[in-house]
This record gives structure tokens, C-alpha cells and sequence, in this order.
């Protein structure tokens, strides 16, 4: 966010800049036509009002793209401070052990996020590790191999579609479908086939994430340079060897900023997760029992949080998630920049 | 260049001011916009209870059709519909429990609970080879529940159902994931039959489950129960009824095992009631009584004249009230709610009577 604040100054800074200069240009072009003639032309006084006009134009342009920038800011930190804010009980009577305490006891007034944090970072890391496979084969794919055609722009149209259907439908689908074939899976590798759990939910974040890295990953293997390709064309090299040592090498950081993406949309995710993670606070013992995430238990118990403490916990939790979300994507960021430089 | 310093300056402290001012916003936010309630001419608002919501559409449609009279029902959940009662936003809140301390100490002035429906939970599972309907004791109920009972075969369950043959199958306990009045009247109840229980869990509409997976409503426990083998667990009485779910029969206080029904709800019901009905349904003296039902509450506030509400709205909300717990009570059984029992309709129009306006009673 302040990356973006600080750009939107520079760039205002120069656009700032150039509106001068160019009033200066027009204001010493009028003086030097008023020495030479004494009398202004009606034709030069209206150039001169258009230019005013114009400068005003730029102005009020300029402060409107300013206002929606700060805007943006402004509900991102209000966001934040009003979670701080109603969380404040929820602190004061837990304190800093909400963190890592294991129990979540509406009836007794304990909390501890715990199982809940440790359910979102498994399900979604899980999820984006199914999902990277696929997602960098279908950018590589449609990128390099495919990039034009009915059958590309058929499967990329299809690959954007899975971003557009309703999480519901996919908990609808992971319960009826996925389900049962996880049950049937479970009780083949003998562990408790009861087919809700962490892995349900991975599988089916795993397909809701992967148009995220697909399609920007697509677009920057369309954006290498062909020259660079083309050298390693003509220098013998197979089309495998060129994706692995040229188009590959040179997208990563828009690779990854894919991923970042898929990740940010899997920590978030709600509802179909909640609709088959089998929603129970105890800590999972392994990926095929059930769990909870963050975002499910907000949406579960929200409505009925009828305890001024338990409310305030329930928010705390959406806190912790804002942070994990904001310490993740930074993390990224950092990860990119390493990627770029190097 | 400086000129544009001072500038981002100016932007940059206008924007602090523009926090600030979202911030004391979003504060106040929380004392509560009084005003939505006092309008005239608009019509009654209501919020609470989820479960009342499909017989209170039946009621209030009828009631404009017959008094004119709309009334705008939210039904966004037991919980919300108190702090909105709380904070004066509605005219009236319904709950399936009766208000706990602390929400009775959040309160500005005191507020009558009416009983308005009653409903039940029964206990469905999933036990494809078992064709006769389950007995089930409050022991067993607790031991299953807390995770004591791991398989169908267990000597306990069979001990009560001494002509099933019971399979060797994993027991799969399926619960309400979401805060919900219906977890809290099955969690009441097994508070009241079992010290363990009690001890361990406790009652609330969300508590902390010893085991078992959770889905989110009836039909998010309904599907795990349909889906997964040797699962067990709770949901109303109306889902079950209208989606055709096995159920399983439970043992009363008096010892008799009783098929969930619309009748043995209301004949649950049927005790002497404390003078504020507050009371919890579940596990009864009455002997063809299911044991656990629970009545369903409209929560009001006892002086009417709060908010410069006038004295037309408060007289017509308490005609709405009285109507629903006589005349209206004829919709429920269509829907699949429990009437209530005679003693509860004498309680709550006693209780109905208490209420003010400006210090003088309203009907």
C-alpha cells in the first residue's frame, strides 16, 4: 500500500511538473507575439483561454485520481483499526496466548486460534502445492506451445471460467462428488474413511486456485521477447531446453507472483471450505482429519456469537487472518524482488 | 518542488482527518441507529431466531392479509436478533433461548420472553442395514456424544435395543458447525441427563465438541449423516420430518421411549411453567413428552414507550403478539412446528398482559 501511495505522489510530482512548463511555454509565447504585435488577436485570446481551460482540466483530473488513491487507503486502514478496535476485549481477557492455545470453548469463554490458524495454512499451502502443476503446465502450454487457436482460447476460456463459478457450487460439488471419492480412497489407505477433512478441502481449493497462476503466468510466457528465444533456437536448443532455460528463467518472478496471488485467494477462501472441512476445533492429527479454518469459523459462528468476549474473539480471528494475509504477500513481494534482481 | 511538498502534506492530513472521522463512525455504529424503529408508517421490525423464520412468514402474511398490518422479519439468527433488541434497532427479537446474564446485563430495561412455537430435535443416523427405528437412553445419547461409544455393536447400545441386530461399524458423530438454537437445546438436554456432559462441554449454541465432524444447518448435518456410514447425530424436527430422515426414539424422564412428534412436543410443553416461561423444555416430567424440545421465544421490551414510539405501535405489536400465540398457532402444524400446549398459551398471554406503556398496561 505505501509503494502505491508513494507512486501515485511521484507520478503527480512529475505530471505536476510538465502542466508548469507547459503554461510557462504557453505565457512566453503570448509575450513575445504581444512585443512584435500590438494588438492581440481574437484567435491568440481564445488559444489563451483554451490553454487555461486545459491547465484546469489537468488539475481537476489530477486531484480526482488522487482522491480515488486515497480512498483506497483509507478504507484499507479503516478496515484494519476497526478490527484492532473490536477486538480490544478479546485481548484484554486472552492476551497474546490466543495465538497458540489449543482450545476453542464458547461455553467456558476460552479461545485459542491455534487449530484454526494451523487449518488455513495447511489447507491452503497443501492446496497450492496440488495446484502448481497444473497451473504452470497450462501457462506453459498456452504461452508457448498453443498460444493462438480455437483449442487454446477454448481451454483458456474454460481455465477462466473455474475463477468465475460460485465457491458455493464447488462446496456443492466437493460434497456430492469429491467426497465420497476421498471416502473411498480413505478407507483403501486405512486411515478413518469419514471423506470431509483437510484433504477434501486442498483438492477442491486446488482447482479454485489454479486459473489465478494460469493466466498471468500465460501472459508473461507471451511476453518473452522472441529474440532471446530465437537465440536459443538457433542455437540448437530443443523447445524443452528453451522453457527451461529461457522462457522459465525469465518469467519466474511473474510466476510467482501468480502463485502469490492463488495463495492469497486459498487463505481467504470460505465457503466451500466450510462446507467440507468437517468444521471441528480440535487440532487435525493428519491431512485426512477434519479441521477448521479461520474464515470458516468466523462464517459459522458469527451470527450466533451471543457473548460480547466470544465476538470479540471471532474478530481477533479475522485480524490474525488480515495479518497472515499481509505478512505472506510480503514475504512474497520480498521473494519477487530477489527474483527480479538477480 | 515545494509547493507540491506541501501539498502531500495537506493531502496526507486530510487523510488522517478522514480516518479518524470513519473511525468515531464505525464506533457509534455500536450504540445503534434508534431511528429505523420509530418510523410510523412503516411496518413492524423484527430480527432473530432462523428457525421461527418459516412460520413467522406464514403468520405475518396472514396477519397483513387479515389486520393490514406488515411486519418486517429478519432472520439473521437468535444472537443478532438480541443485540438488536438491545440496541432498540427492532420492535421485537426472537430467540430460541431464553437471554443469558450477560446479555441480560447489556440490557437498559427489562424485556418479557413470550413463547410464541415450540420444536424438537431428534437424533437421525445413517445404518443402511438396520430397518427397525433405534431406542436410544440419555446415557447412551451422552456416551455416544462424548465419544465414549466408538462402535454400533457396543454392549450399551445394545443392551436398549435388545431386537437389532447392530453392525460393526465406526460410530460418526455429525454436528451443527454454526451457533444454532437447535445445538443449544440438544446440548441443554444432554447437560441435564448426563454430570459428565455437563462438566466436560456444557450448553451454548456453539460449544466445543469432544468429537465429530460439524456441517453448517440442518442440511449440512443432514448430508454427512446421508453421506457417511455409521453417522449419527442431531437435527430439527421439521428438516427430519420433511426430507424423510430415520429417527431414532429417545427415553423420557419418566422412562417411557417416545417417537418425535408434533404431539409428544406440545405434550412436553404441556408442565406448570414459571410465571416468565423461561424455562427449558427438555427432559420433562411428562410422561408422553419428548425429551428434547424447546420452546421457541419473542422478546420484547416490558415498557413500551422507549424511542418516542407511540402508544398505536406498541398496542398494535402486542394485538400481532396475542394473535400468534391463539389464532396464529393454527399454521404451525403445516409447517411441521409443535402448537403450543395449553398451559404455555395461559403463560404467555399472562405474560403479554404485563407489558406497559408509560406505566399502564397496553391490553
Amino acid at each position: 500500500m505505501d509503494s502505491l501511495f508513494f507512486k501515485l505522489t511521484v507520478k503527480i510530482t512529475i505530471m505536476d511538473a510538465s502542466v508548469n512548463k507547459i503554461a510557462l511555454e504557453n505565457n512566453h509565447a503570448d509575450h513575445a507575439s504581444a512585443g512584435t504585435i500590438p494588438e492581440i488577436g481574437a484567435k491568440a485570446k481564445a488559444r489563451i483561454k483554451r490553454s487555461y481551460r486545459q491547465i484546469k482540466m489537468e488539475q481537476v483530473f489530477k486531484r480526482t485520481l488522487v482522491l480515488m488513491g486515497l480512498i483506497m487507503v483509507i478504507l484499507v486502514l479503516g478496515i484494519f483499526l476497526t478490527l484492532i478496535v473490536q477486538s480490544i476485549p478479546s485481548i484484554k481477557a486472552i492476551g497474546i496466548k490466543y495465538l497458540w492455545s489449543k482450545t476453542w470453548d464458547p461455553v467456558q469463554d476460552v479461545y485459542g486460534a491455534f487449530p484454526f490458524l494451523l487449518g488455513t495454512l495447511l489447507t491452503s499451502f497443501l492446496a497450492l502445492a496440488i495446484s502448481i502443476p497444473f497451473s504452470i503446465a497450462i501457462a506453459v502450454y498456452l504461452g508457448e506451445y498453443y498460444p493462438k487457436g480455437w483449442l487454446s482460447n477454448f481451454l483458456k476460456n474454460t481455465v477462466e471460467l473455474i475463477a468465475a463459478v460460485p465457491s458455493v457450487i464447488y462446496g456443492f460439488w466437493g460434497l456430492a462428488v469429491l467426497v465420497p471419492l476421498v471416502r473411498s480412497f480413505e478407507s483403501k489407505i486405512g486411515v478413518e474413511p469419514i471423506g470431509v477433512g483437510i484433504f477434501s478441502a486442498s483438492l477442491i481449493l486446488s482447482i479454485m486456485i489454479i486459473p489465478y497462476a494460469a493466466s498471468l503466468g500465460r501472459s508473461m510466457i507471451q511476453m518473452v521477447p522472441s529474440p532471446l528465444k530465437e537465440g536459443a533456437f538457433s542455437l540448437g536448443a530443443t523447445r524443452w531446453e528453451v522453457i527451461k532455460s529461457v522462457v522459465l528463467p525469465y518469467t519466474r518472478s511473474g510466476l510467482f507472483a501468480g502463485i502469490l496471488l492463488s495463495l492469497g485467494r486459498a487463505l481467504g477462501e470460505t465457503m466451500a471450505v466450510t462446507m467440507i472441512i468437517g468444521n471441528t476445533s480440535l487440532i487435525p492429527k493428519n491431512i485426512f482429519a477434519p479441521g477448521n479454518t479461520m474464515a470458516s469459523v468466523i462464517a459459522n459462528e458469527f451470527t450466533e456469537a451471543d457473548k460480547p468476549v466470544y465476538l470479540s474473539a471471532l474478530i481477533e480471528l479475522g485480524l490474525v487472518l488480515f495479518v497472515v494475509t499481509v505478512v505472506i504477500n510480503m514475504i512474497g513481494k520480498k521473494v519477487i524482488s530477489r527474483f527480479t534482481n538477480a | 518542488m515545494k509547493r507540491t511538498f506541501l501539498k502531500t502534506k495537506a493531502i496526507l492530513s486530510s487523510a488522517a482527518l478522514l480516518v479518524a472521522l470513519g473511525f468515531s463512525a464505525c464506533n457509534s455504529g455500536n450504540t445503534g441507529d434508534a431511528n429505523s424503529a420509530k418510523s410510523e408508517d412503516n411496518a413492524m421490525i423484527g430480527a432473530g431466531s432462523s428457525f421461527d423464520n418459516p412460520l413467522f412468514s406464514k403468520q405475518f402474511a396472514e396477519y397483513a392479509t387479515t389486520n393490514g398490518l406488515k411486519v418486517n422479519y429478519q432472520s439473521v439468527g437468535s444472537g443478532a436478533g438480541i443485540s438488536q433488541l438491545t440496541n432498540k434497532t427492532v420492535d421485537f427479537g426472537a430467540s430460541d433461548a431464553p437471554m443469558n446474564g450477560k446479555q441480560d446485563s447489556a440490557l437498559t430495561a427489562p424485556v418479557l420472553h413470550i413463547p410464541v412455537t415450540a420444536g424438537a430435535v431428534v437424533v437421525s443416523y445413517n445404518l443402511p442395514d438396520v430397518k427397525d427405528t433405534l431406542k436410544l437412553t440419555p446415557a447412551v445419547l451422552a456416551d455416544l456424544f462424548l465419544g465414549n461409544i466408538k462402535k454400533w455393536n457396543d454392549a450399551k447400545i445394545a443392551a436398549v435395543n435388545p431386537n437389532v441386530k447392530l453392525p460393526d461399524v465406526a460410530v460418526v458423530i455429525a454436528h451443527r458447525s454454526d451457533g444454532s438454537g437447535t445445538s443449544n437445546i440438544f446440548t441443554t438436554y444432554l447437560s441435564k441427563v448426563s454430570t459428565d456432559w455437563d462438566s466436560k462441554v456444557g450448553k451454548g449454541s456453539s460449544v466445543n465438541w469432544p468429537v465429530g465432524l460439524g456441517g453448517k444447518g440442518n442440511e449440512g448435518v443432514a448430508g454427512l449423516i446421508k453421506q457417511t456410514p455409521g453417522a449419527i447425530g442431531y437435527v430439527e424436527l421439521a428438516y427430519a420430518v420433511q426430507n424423510g430422515m430415520a429417527y431414532a426414539q429417545v427415553q423420557n424422564k419418566a422412562g417411557n421411549f417416545i417417537t418425535p412428534s408434533i404431539a409428544s412436543v406440545t405434550a412436553a410443553a404441556n408442565i406448570t411453567l414459571p410465571p416468565d416461561s423461561k424455562v427449558s423444555l427438555t427432559n420433562t416430567e411428562a410422561a408422553d413428552g419428548y425429551p428434547i424440545s424447546g420452546f421457541s421465544w419473542v422478546l420484547i421490551y416490558k415498557e413500551q414507550k422507549y424511542n418516542n414510539r407511540s402508544q398505536e405501535r406498541a398496542t398494535q405489536l402486542l394485538k400481532l403478539l396475542s394473535w400468534m400465540i391463539t389464532d396464529g398457532q393454527k399454521f404451525s402444524g403445516a409447517l411441521n412446528y409443535a402448537p403450543l400446549s395449553p398451559a404455555a398459551t395461559t403463560t404467555a398471554q399472562a405474560i403479554l398482559k404485563t407489558a406497559t406503556y408509560d406505566g399502564k398496561p397496553i391490553l
